[in-house]
């Protein structure tokens, strides 16, 4: 397009106040720095909990006087055009932190036989007096990524809240993934290790925490939740993957899990969202998530299969047998164990952590749910095949200015439909109702209703049967 | 893909030329396309080489969009619907040999022309409008202009108190610039909303802190030594420094190819119910054309975006063999002043409503949203029109009811039904039926449907 020329940014003025908040930010930051590296285990402990208390005091204060002060509303100025939210120079120096802190969690902090986290030791062990009242034992590497993760989504939830304060659809959904989080992902599996008992995530099902369905992680549960607890967490988890799950999203769609409940998705939405715009909207993309996402679905189904039909004894030895292997990823295991470990490694922990999280500022905030969850690619076919769900347009009134496509977190190019009246039904989209929330004329509702018609476009005006996709 | 006939093919296949890529055009090629897969169409545009949509201009000077998320097609659209896109302008007609002579010297056979023109700023010959950062803004290339000429501005005047005059409000407002309106109307768009309607505009524009000067023109506009803007003096005589000025004082039809080649026009290119100009297989649509016989009570030039598809897409189904006289059905619009949104179905005239009608206007205390019907005050009680404000309403049921001249008080008693407000937010039906109830006693409404919280219609 001949416009090279908007591209280039205008100058902001910062103001005296928004200075005071970014340097408190900036030196909550700075004492993450001591607080990882300082030898002196009790100052260590007071750096971090100082650059906790700076980095989340900073950022409310400057959501509640960045957005605050502005009349209620859409709040989109500058979005493109800043460095942080533009994929500029900001937004690559935080993928990389947010990359490396990735790969320094998952491969570089694991304990040795001294207990000694790596280069995360000081800020493990900062969690111990915490993990000591929540979970009665000392912290680990995930207790200290959880605590972090929740503390993201409860902040950043505080920022979105702000912004989006004019939309009660908004803000119950922002307040419902950040209550999610903190009791179903945090509080409530810290508990049941207090009493003894098994950790679990009551809002993670099988396949997205694809190893609850596993048989070793069921034998584990009957054993250590004993036989009432134990019982009940394996009827919870397939009661949800298996019944609630095409229930719940019969009535409202997809949404009500990845929007509403879904840990991936309270992240997303809330300290993701000032990324969500960098979703790519091409058909390319569109085309590589069919690619990916669908296979992932059919092998984690295959590799649960595989493991259960080995656990019943009725595969040949081979499948079953343990051998040693030139990869030291899968040595020792069997064919079948094998399988799954590797599909915890690539796509459990490197898509869903370091590229679904790390590359938010570059790719957006969905990666993860677009192009490999297989919970979404499952509740994704049910919500396009079996559900009442759809965003209506509202008659001929769409003046195709794109503004739903340019805030769809999933990629999708929402405006196709709008600009042909044509309901929006599509397998990715997780209902966060924002394409609703910065349409400039009222043109998008989420609605759920009668399954009949539902893909019936507005008679007002009269869509283009040419292609979007093929 | 520039210049010559396209294709060349043989004389049974169409060649249709459509002067104009905005929304008219484009509803007229697409719509071609579907009805004759084999028809050659053509875009001739000098504007932009792709379709991008005009009322999304100003997201992108704001940053919510980048340029190219102003193409509501992709790139790729075009090639695959055989829309072969020319990037010229058409200079003249020659109705006798249907043919188009191009900027680039090429030359466009047709057997169908459509001209979708569009409109250009209509300025009102003000001493200093030529001066640098002085300016309308229609056009990409008009959004380029204030993009490059805005940079740095502390201060800026927009002259008019329209919908393109507030955009330009937001727009600078948005980069820390210091606005000041002049509208010549006693209230912001005064041809078109009535006094409530405006003033809860107005409490946007006094929440974003622009300060407008009502009842005053532009009277001329000063310039610096180097030839750009320093200050305008407006009709009380007031001089307002500023380096930027918007002139937003509306459009006119863009009527340069149509005189160029002898086309009958008067403000617009006049054209029959058929959209078809005076000279045989050129038709017109959209901004630039200009009905020679107006509905009674309606406009003889229409310059929505709504309108130039429905007029696009009228003309692609007569040149294709289907002649279809234009019916526009029932009026609609919408809008957004800064955070608060507005739609309008049916007609509201702005002020002193003919005496066979009545006007009934809910607003909620705090002035956040607003709820106008008009209705007939004969025994049919027929819905005319409405207004509304931050609130949604649902176009087709209200189209239906306006079709179907349905009385108020059955429109009152449903009014659920065409709640097209977000789930959760507050449904204010049972406060808008309780004051109609105060305001018309004489026809009593028990409200019959709300919306449902977790299911519709």
């Amino acid at each position: 397009m001949s416009s090279p020329t908007l591209s280039a940014a205008p100058t902001t003025p910062v103001s005296p106040a928004e200075k005071l908040t970014l340097t408190v930010i900036g030196l909550g930051l700075l004492a993450l720095l001591p607080a990882t590296f300082d030898a002196d285990p009790w100052r260590a402990q007071l750096f971090f909990y100082v650059a906790l208390g700076l980095v989340s005091a900073g950022t409310l204060v400057w959501a509640a006087r960045t957005f605050g002060r502005r009349p209620a509303g859409v709040q989109q100025d500058n979005l493109w055009q800043r460095s942080s939210t533009g994929r500029g120079a900001v937004a690559w120096l935080t993928a990389l932190v947010l990359t490396g802190f990735y790969v320094i969690l998952y491969w570089f902090s694991s304990p040795d036989e001294h207990g000694n986290f790596g280069v995360l030791n000081n800020l493990v062990h900062a969690l111990d007096p915490l993990s000591q009242v929540l979970r009665n034992r000392p912290a680990d590497q995930w207790f200290l990524y959880g605590t972090f993760y929740t503390l993201a989504v409860l902040v950043m939830g505080g920022r979105a809240l702000w912004k989006y304060r004019h939309s009660p659809y908004q803000r119950i959904r922002t307040v419902s993934v950040m209550f999610f989080q903190l009791g179903f992902a945090w509080l409530l599996p810290g508990l049941l290790l207090a009493l003894q008992k098994p950790e679990y995530y009551f809002s993670y099902f099988w396949p997205l925490k694809y190893d609850y369905l596993f048989p070793g992680t069921v034998s584990y549960l009957l054993q250590d939740g004993g036989p009432g607890l134990g019982v009940f967490l394996i009827f919870w988890g397939v009661v949800m993957s298996f019944v609630g799950t095409p229930i719940l999203t019969y009535f409202f769609g997809k949404r009500w899990y990845c929007s509403w409940v879904c840990g991936c998705g309270g992240l997303a939405e809330t300290a993701g969202d000032p990324y969500r715009h960098l979703s790519d909207k091409s058909r390319g993309a569109w085309r590589w998530e069919v690619r990916l996402i669908y296979p992932i679905l059919v092998l984690i189904v295959l590799v649960t299969a595989l493991l259960w039909l080995g656990a019943a004894g009725v595969l040949p030895a081979w499948f079953t047998t343990a051998r040693p292997s030139q990869f030291s990823l899968v040595t020792n295991l069997s064919p079948v164990d094998g399988l799954g470990k590797i599909y915890g490694f690539f796509i459990g922990s490197i898509f869903s952590g370091v590229i679904g999280v790390g590359f938010y500022p570059l790719l957006g905030n969905r990666v993860w749910c677009r192009f490999g969850c297989p919970m979404a690619a499952y509740l994704g076919l049910l919500q396009k095949h079996f559900s009442r769900f759809r965003i209506s347009t509202n008659g001929a009134q769409c003046i195709s200015c794109g503004n739903c496509s340019n805030v769809c977190e999933m990629g999708i190019d929402v405006k196709q439909y709008a600009q042909r009246g044509e309901p929006i039904i599509r397998a990715s989209c997780v209902g966060c109702g924002m394409c609703s929330t910065a349409c400039p004329r009222g043109v998008l509702n989420l609605e759920n209703g009668p399954r009949e018609g539902r893909y019936q476009a507005s008679p007002l005006i009269h869509a283009d049967s040419l292609r979007i996709l093929s | 893909m520039q210049g010559g006939r396209p294709g060349g093919g043989s004389h049974s296949l169409m060649q249709l030329v459509i002067i104009g890529n905005g929304i008219t055009g484009v509803s007229c090629a697409i719509t071609a396309r579907r009805l004759r897969p084999d028809a050659h169409i053509t875009l001739v545009s000098d504007e932009s080489p792709y379709h991008i949509s005009r009322p999304a201009l100003m997201y992108a000077y704001l940053g919510h969009l980048r340029a190219q998320d102003l193409k509501p097609y992709a790139d790729w659209f075009w090639a695959e619907n055989a829309l072969e896109l020319v990037h010229a302008t058409a200079m003249r007609i020659a109705p006798a040999q249907r043919q188009v002579e191009l900027s680039t010297g090429a030359v466009l056979s047709y057997d169908k022309l459509v001209v979708a023109a569009g409109s250009v700023s209509r300025f009102a010959a003000w001493p200093g409008q030529d001066l640098e950062g002085v300016q309308g803004l229609y056009s990409l290339p008009d959004l380029e202009r204030m993009h490059r000429n805005t940079h740095g501005v502390q201060q800026a005047v927009v002259v008019g108190g329209g919908l393109i005059g507030i955009e330009l409000a937001e727009m600078l407002h948005s980069r820390g610039v210091s606005v000041t309106m002049l509208v010549r109307d006693e209230h912001y768009w005064g041809s078109v909303l009535p006094p409530q309607e405006a003033a809860l505009v107005q409490g946007q524009l006094d929440a974003h802190h622009i300060r407008v000067q009502y009842s005053t023109e532009l009277t001329g506009i000063l310039g610096d030594t180097q030839g750009r803007v320093r200050a305008v003096v407006a009709s009380d005589e007031q001089e307002i420094p500023c380096q930027w000025v918007g002139l937003a004082t509306g459009v006119t039809p863009n009527l340069a190819l149509a005189q160029a080649s002898g086309l009958e026009t008067d403000r617009g290119i006049l054209v029959d119910r058929y959209l078809q100009t005076s000279q045989p297989h050129i038709y017109a649509a959209g901004d630039c054309a200009q009905h020679r016989e107006p509905v009674a009570n309606e406009v003889a030039i229409e310059q929505l975006w709504y309108t130039g598809r429905n007029q696009g897409e009228t003309i692609a189904h007569t040149v294709c063999g289907e002649p279809k006289p234009y019916q526009r059905g029932p009026w609609f619009n919408s809008a957004k002043f800064f955070q608060l949104e507005y739609q309008t179905y049916g007609r509201v005239p702005a002020r002193a409503l003919p005496t066979q009608e009545h006007s009934f206007c809910w607003q909620h205390p705090a002035g956040t949203a607003l709820l106008r019907i008009n209705f007939r005050a004969d025994s049919t009680l027929a819905v005319t029109g409405m207004n509304a404000l931050g609130l949604r309403q649902r176009h087709d049921t209200w189209d239906q009811w306006l079709r179907a001249a349905t009385p108020v008080t059955e429109v009152l008693a449903a009014l659920g039904a065409a709640n097209f407000d977000p789930e959760f937010f507050r449904q204010h039906e049972p406060a808008i039926v309780q004051e109609f109830n105060r305001q018309f006693p004489q026809y009593p409404v028990a409200l019959r449907r709300r919306k449902g919280l977790f299911s519709f219609m």
